[in-house]
């Protein structure tokens, strides 16, 4: 399995998501700058966290034409698995790859703190180690993380199944108190209509070893690499 | 020419950011104020002279990079720079 990893100026959650990679698959990704119009032939492309561009405009959104997206967009509607975490899916968001946007916490604060997650869909190559309603725990770390999208789109991405992960209780439950950031629908990560795609705010690359006192991230690499090898 | 572009939420979208300046205003002694609504303003230049050209361009920048067309509005003004 090949996997590519797309590093834009800011980014700083590369090197954790391709520690990650390197654990699942036992072999390490590219590491691709967001400069370069060559892309190598990927089984799995990710945009990892960080502060792209400072943020500067909105989150991901100078990040979003890159040079390196236009083959990034071009592969993901050809069918090439996507994974963006946290600002990877608010890059996604911009580059059109994903409806909707993420906007400043309704908190207005930086919230950085493991989060309870429920398992929507475990039928993707993303979730495929999960199981549907699984509560998880994944640690978020993020200023502008509250999802929004108009009531249409909302209307199509609940009724195809394309929410992936909802901030929950301990049981499961949908609540306003699980919400950290004001999402709509508590929704923490979605999948586009073709189910290639996945943006997620969570950093899933953050809970993989036993040291880091948790490893429900690791599941999503193993499913990947299941999925894609 | 150039282009002062403002951006702006739509109306209905949250805007905690907004809301936290309306209360330092409450706290700073301005009673009344209610409907605080934050925005951007971006000047750009461009080398376009001819007017409608020009508008053609900024509109484009609007809509592909400097608005976000889900949340935002965007109007702008052209002059002779």
């Amino acid at each position: 399995m090949k996997a590519s990893v797309i590093v834009f100026p800011g980014s700083n959650c590369d090197r954790d998501a391709a520690v990650a990679l390197q654990q699942a698959m036992g072999s390490a990704p590219k590491m691709v700058w967001h400069g370069d119009s060559e892309l190598p032939q990927s089984d799995l492309i990710l945009l990892p966290g960080g502060f792209s561009y400072g943020d500067y405009l909105r989150s991901g959104a100078m990040a979003a034409h890159s040079p390196i997206m236009r083959e990034v967009v071009r592969r993901a509607e050809a069918g090439t698995p996507v994974l963006g975490i946290c600002n990877g899916f608010q890059v996604l968001t911009e580059a059109g790859l994903l409806p909707g946007i993420l906007m400043r916490n309704a908190t207005l604060r930086f919230i950085c703190k493991d989060v309870l997650l429920r398992v929507e869909r475990d039928d993707t190559a993303f979730a495929g180690h999960y199981k549907k309603d699984d509560v998880v725990r994944i640690p978020i770390a993020h200023k502008d993380g509250c999802y929004f999208a108009d009531p249409s789109t909302l209307y199509l991405l609940e009724n195809e199944g394309r929410i992936a992960f909802r901030y929950c209780e301990e049981d499961g439950a949908i609540t306003e108190a699980a919400n950290p950031n004001g999402s709509t629908g508590n929704i923490a990560g979605i999948y586009n209509d073709k189910g290639n795609v996945l943006g997620m705010m969570p950093h899933p690359e953050r809970l993989i070893d036993p040291v880091q006192s948790g490893t429900d991230g690791a599941k999503m690499f193993s499913s990947l690499v299941e999925a894609l090898h | 020419m150039k282009a002062r572009i403002t951006i702006t939420l739509k109306p209905g979208v949250l805007d905690p950011q907004g809301k936290a300046i309306e209360g330092a205003l409450h706290a700073l002694g301005f009673g009344g104020v209610e409907g605080v609504r934050q925005g951007k303003f971006i000047e750009v230049e461009v080398a376009e002279s001819d007017p409608a050209r020009a508008r053609e361009e900024v509109e484009r920048m609007c809509k592909q990079l400097l608005a976000n067309t889900i949340i935002e509005n965007y109007a702008y003004e052209l002059d002779a720079a």
